[in-house]
């Protein structure tokens, strides 16, 4: 069957968005959301290495006066801040808005003026963050701030304020994102995907949407409190009134530890998917990789105590949570095998977003068996608040997420450009990337086990550190270059990259199907499925149906479990209210910081941007008192 | 535009209704997400007040006095009183009743707009201000959390009546005003346990 | 590439733990029943995850060779499925066997740690401040405090319970030789048992970020046989003795001004407690929580520039003519 010229002329004046910069300010695409808190995030991540770099030359000599202890501590605080709550998340976030609606053969998601709002408002957060910074007033309490160090007595001023107000910009963007990601997930899948035969990345995208709903809550709430502790005197965290400085590190860990999870599960969604390609068979395992994936984001709430093994809680207790902070390794496990198994039973091709597989197995399951030694109680007395936890939170974040995050980026970097990145350029970034990390980071387990603390802006000499930090330092050096290895290789081949047609690895799921790069649109009919690998049916055409709306933007909703079509919504078109809303919500967040009554009056330009937003554009009525009069 | 893959069409979706209402409707599940959300901050409130309170040697702490529960019966047998004509509202919207679903959530508005009085009498008998200990912070940050939801639902209601009044009322708006008398009974329903919490928890445990 | 990275990191192993193994404040050199307790279950517990990193690292290498060997269409070999499936369960049961052997032992270590708990022991009362800790020891006959700064001594063979707060924010006590660490928390009261096994000195450092100086919240642990702790601790409780010579007495006047409102020496007026009690600096390894040697050139530069040493800490810099510096230096080097 040809392609219909005109009817993919008539799709492209639908969705498409206004030229220049209106369009820019108004588009509810997901790709191009998607592609801003990508660029955003992998800025960011930049940013923070440099401080990281920074530091790292300042740890490389004993009792070095090069950087101020102040300096030093605002460094690791935005470092940690940033990579977690502005980058990793986000970035998580990015791929999803991206990938979901392609998986799935969607024209959009199922809230796209949301998505639009959830990026301003992530902006938001990082212009609070790093305009703080240019200003002098960077947070310097780490990422994690706890009081009362970081309450009203022993930090005046609006640094801790700063921090949690960022927090609050990209948990509700964040949050707002995941009801997105959910409800595209469980409403808007092609016929015959039921959730047996959905692809193991929309579980795990699927599973960190409910995840953040039930653990970024725990995070608003607790950094409200400490505002309101500094800010209109409450008491929750000041033993002197009756509250409890732990109550803090229960709420944060609550939230901190899911949060984790939120950033790897994704990321075991990019390998299942890569791993799936380029093994050129069907994952094994997909029911154990989807209970795994549930199992691990159920457990990963019941384990944040591990986070608080060296508070002094009762011995109990703190048995209980060795044993499930153990226990995640099952799940965790299994999926490792099911991978490697696909590859043992496959004809696995090392191209490179394979290669990062390997370079996550390889350095991931590093960081998760430190994680099962932290993960004693007893041993996490030594362990804890050291560099061997520096250690582990690297390799578990950096091997876990981001070297998945890699994969990612080049597997699909044809379906979103046309064109593919360059293969040798590819190989060196990783081997840079890669070696360097674990020559930068492996020592730091042993710095941690000769007794260096974490947090310190200098060390004395004489301890024996010197040689192992100076390690350190080369190897995060070496890593850094590498990444800009990378981001060369993903500008260059934007340009000059060799087109790589709409499928050029052969992949098993539906984002395959269109285009690349994909249309506003996405596709032109509504994809049909009866099998986990619906791209890998020997050749013969795809099934699709006919019958969602060219003129007007519209979205097929079906039913959760088995996928069955139900109606046709219509689907938001660009709009200029998730913009205004968002400055107008930001406006309340920074007001907030130095008054109470932000609140109050921060509330009436929020509610007149939200009816704006939500104004039908039905008719007006003809009947009852308000009716049109003509 | 080179595809992967040639296309065989084997159905026809423009059949489909274009709306739906309950649990079918796309947008049901975006208001389930963020009441669920919502619920959770509230659990955690809640669970914040009661680990307080297994901290404290007395609850409320020595010189706090009791919350007045004469307002806050008020407020309660108001809010749950107000369920009846918010299910009513409901059904009319089940129904497609036009008329039923303007003056329903009218009514809806008043009735809020009312129950705010009660409930800033409330806040004056709360027997502690927020920043006199622990107690009073986290009970004042249970009514503030819980005053919060009345007000924006509130503000849903009223925008919602004045464009139910004066645009066509179609499929859409049925269903948001569903979506809408949800949400209050969530407000209600939260509302439950934090006055259990706040105004029995000190003189029961 | 990964490959010879990891080879050279794992040929330095050897020679970098021998480095810190004979340190001072480390949990590889174990001079303390509790420290020994996990010191085992580390060894346990590395031994353990390296076989299964090294079982991983066999099956990807395994994996790709035998899928680079397939020539199968589609690379399926029938029965493939069927060992995985083998496997999987296989691999499941591993895991959980490791891990129950990594949990008992976890527990075992766990117990030790507590075996002190009810025994009779000297009791010490350790409160962070920033950035510095005041040592206050119970003395069992008459049940006062005797106070001092920033360095412990321990009998050796005998337990020894730490009672741990702070008078600000939340630090951590941790002399990794001798045992793990305990946060000590405003609102809270936390116990540390110590049951040092060697003689010796050992370092502590704060171990949960305090502020701007955490880096420099150090503190000395002095291992000793019971007679000479008893002979310390009888030292201690003295009160300062009074200065022997003209320099020294002129060194007592100038410190009776500006640094008697915050510091103690017992036996004299000076009674501030804003800082660390001196009644002995003299007789202490180092000064300003573990910055600076307790040596002549150590105290004139830290009295003289406490701010460019330790910035942000709570010393003021006070500005003294240089003979004033001169003695109060010789004067508190008397302080013994």
């Amino acid at each position: 069957m040809t392609r219909d010229q005109d009817r993919l002329d008539r799709l492209d004046a639908t969705w498409r968005d206004a030229p220049g910069l209106w369009g820019f300010l108004t588009t509810v695409d997901h790709k191009r959301i998607a592609a801003r808190y990508i660029v955003t995030a992998l800025l960011l991540m930049f940013l923070a290495g440099m401080l990281a770099l920074d530091m790292r030359l300042q740890l490389s000599v004993p009792e070095n006066t090069r950087m101020s202890p102040q300096l030093f501590n605002e460094s690791f605080s935005l470092h940690g801040s940033t990579m977690l709550f502005l980058v990793s998340v986000p970035a998580m976030e990015a791929m999803a808005f991206w990938l979901v609606p392609l998986m799935l053969g969607a024209r959009n998601m199922a809230f796209p003026r949301l998505g639009a709002f959830s990026y301003w408002l992530y902006l938001g957060g990082v212009l609070t963050l790093w305009i703080a910074h240019a200003m002098d007033i960077t947070p310097d309490l780490g990422w994690f701030e706890y009081p009362p160090l970081s309450g009203p007595s022993y930090s005046p001023g609006h640094r801790a304020d700063i921090w949690a107000q960022m927090i609050t910009f990209t948990e509700v963007a964040a949050l707002a994102a995941s009801v997105n990601v959910a409800a595209t997930i469980l409403k808007m899948r092609p016929p015959g995907m039921t959730l047996a035969r959905m692809p193991v990345f929309l579980w795990a995208m699927l599973i960190a949407s409910i995840m953040t709903i039930l653990s970024m809550p725990s995070i608003m709430l607790v950094t409200s409190m400490l505002i309101a502790d500094r800010l209109v005197s409450t008491h929750f965290f000041s033993p002197a009134g009756g509250g409890d400085v732990l109550l803090f590190q229960h709420l944060f860990w609550f939230f901190g530890h899911p949060e984790v999870y939120i950033i790897f599960i994704p990321a075991t969604g990019f390998i299942s998917s890569i791993v799936e390609t380029f093994s050129k068979r069907p994952i094994f395992g997909h029911s154990a990789l989807v209970m795994s994936l549930m199992s691990i984001g159920a457990l990963a709430f019941g384990l944040w105590v591990h986070h608080m093994f060296a508070v002094g809680l009762p011995q109990l207790g703190n048995g209980f949570y060795t044993a499930a902070s153990m226990a995640i390794a099952v799940p965790a496990g299994l999926q490792i095998f099911c991978w490697i198994g696909t590859m043992w039973a496959g004809r696995p091709w090392l191209a490179t977003p394979m290669l990062w597989v390997l370079g996550f197995v390889a350095t991931f399951v590093v960081g998760g068996l430190s994680g099962v030694m932290t993960a004693s109680a007893a041993l996490d007395l030594q362990l804890t608040d050291t560099y061997f936890v520096v250690a582990h939170l690297h390799y578990v974040l950096i091997g876990g997420g981001i070297f998945p995050l890699f994969g990612a980026f080049c597997y699909w970097y044809p379906k979103a450009t046309g064109r593919l990145m360059s293969e040798r350029w590819g190989q060196i970034a990783f081997a840079l990337i890669v070696g360097g990390f674990n020559l930068g980071f492996f020592p730091m387990h042993l710095l941690g086990l000769m007794g260096m603390p974490r947090r310190v802006y200098t060390y004395p000499a004489g301890m024996g550190w010197e040689t192992l930090n100076q390690v350190a330092t080369a190897g995060s050096a070496i890593a850094v270059l590498g990444g800009l290895v990378f981001v060369a290789n993903a500008l260059i081949s934007y340009w000059r990259g060799a087109p790589s047609g709409p499928d050029p690895w052969g992949g098993s799921t539906l984002e395959w199907a269109s285009a690349s790069p994909a249309p506003s649109w996405n596709v032109a009919y509504t994809p049909v499925v009866d099998s986990l690998t619906p791209m890998w049916n020997d050749g013969r055409p795809l099934r699709a149906m006919d019958g969602i709306a060219i003129e007007r933007r519209e979205v097929l909703v079906t039913s959760v479990t088995d996928a069955t079509p139900l109606y046709r919504q219509l689907s938001a078109s660009p709009s200029i209210w998730p913009l205004i809303a968002s400055l107008a919500v930001a406006a309340m967040f920074l007001g907030s910081i130095f008054t109470p009554w932000a609140v109050a009056i921060g509330a009436v330009p929020i509610g007149a941007a939200l009816i704006g937003w939500f104004w039908p554009t039905r008719p007006r009525a003809s009947t009852g008192p308000l009716r049109a009069r003509s | 535009m080179k595809l992967a893959r040639d296309l065989e069409i084997v159905g026809d979706l423009s059949n489909l209704p274009p709306s739906a209402s309950g649990a079918r409707n796309l947008v049901w599940w975006g208001n389930t997400g963020f009441m669920v959300i919502e619920g959770t901050g509230f659990a955690l409130a809640a669970a914040v007040y009661l680990y307080l309170l297994t901290q404290a040697s007395g609850w409320p702490p020595k010189g706090d006095q009791h919350p007045g529960l004469l307002w806050s019966g008020i407020f309660t047998a108001g809010l749950i009183l107000s369920e009846l004509p918010n299910l009513w509202v409901l059904r009319c919207a089940r129904a497609k009743n036009v008329a039923g679903v303007r003056w329903g959530v009218l009514a809806m508005t008043l009735i809020a707009m009312a129950l705010l009085i009660p409930r800033a009498f409330e806040f004056a008998h709360l027997g502690v201000t927020w920043h006199q200990d622990a107690y009073g912070s986290v009970v004042w940050l249970l009514l503030v959390l819980h005053t919060a939801h009345v007000i924006t639902d509130w503000g849903d209601t009223a925008v919602l009546g004045a464009w139910l009044f004066s645009h066509e009322v179609g499929d859409d708006q049925f269903s948001d005003v569903e979506d809408n008398s949800n949400y209050w009974t969530f407000v209600v329903l939260c509302w439950l346990p934090i006055y259990a919490l706040i105004y029995w928890a000190p003189r029961v445990l | 590439m990964v490959g010879t990275a990891m080879t050279r990191l794992f040929a330095m192993l050897p020679f970098l733990l021998l480095a810190g193994c004979d340190g001072i404040q480390t949990p590889l050199s174990p001079a303390g029943d509790q420290a020994s307790a996990l010191h085992q279950l580390l060894m346990l517990m590395t031994i353990v995850c390296g076989v299964v990193y090294g079982v991983v690292l066999v099956g990807i290498g395994w994996s790709l060779w035998r899928g680079h060997n397939h020539t199968t269409a589609f690379g399926d070999t029938p029965g493939d499925d069927r060992r995985l499936s083998r496997g999987l369960w296989t691999a499941a049961a591993a895991i959980v066997i490791g891990l129950t052997v990594l949990v008992v032992g976890s527990f075992i270590a766990d117990r030790a740690l507590f075996a002190t708990r009810g025994k009779n022991a000297m009791e010490v009362r350790v409160t962070g401040h920033q950035w510095w800790w005041r040592i206050e020891y119970r003395d069992s006959t008459t049940g006062r405090l005797i106070e001092t700064a920033n360095e412990l001594h321990l009998p050796l063979g005998r337990t020894t319970r730490l009672t741990l707060g702070s008078a600000d924010v939340i630090h951590s006590f941790w002399v990794p030789n001798v045992s793990g660490k305990i946060d000590m928390i405003p609102g809270r009261r936390n116990t540390l048992d110590l049951t040092p096994r060697h003689l010796g000195w050992f370092r502590g450092q704060c171990s949960e970020f305090c502020g701007a100086q955490h880096a420099h919240m150090a503190f000395d642990v002095k291992v000793e046989s019971p007679a000479a702790f008893d002979v310390w601790l009888a030292t201690q409780t003295r009160p300062a003795p009074p200065p022997l010579d003209a320099v020294a007495a002129r060194g007592q006047a100038v410190f009776a001004g500006p640094c008697a409102a915050c510091h103690v020496v017992r036996g004299t007026d000076a009674s501030g407690r804003a800082g660390p009690d001196l009644t002995h600096l003299a007789s202490r390894h180092s000064i300003a929580a573990g910055t600076l040697p307790m040596t002549r050139g150590g105290l004139q530069g830290w009295i003289a520039q406490p701010q460019a040493l330790k910035p942000g800490t709570s010393m003021p810099a006070v500005s003294l003519a240089p003979a004033d510096a001169d003695a109060v230096a010789h004067y508190l080097e008397t302080l013994r």
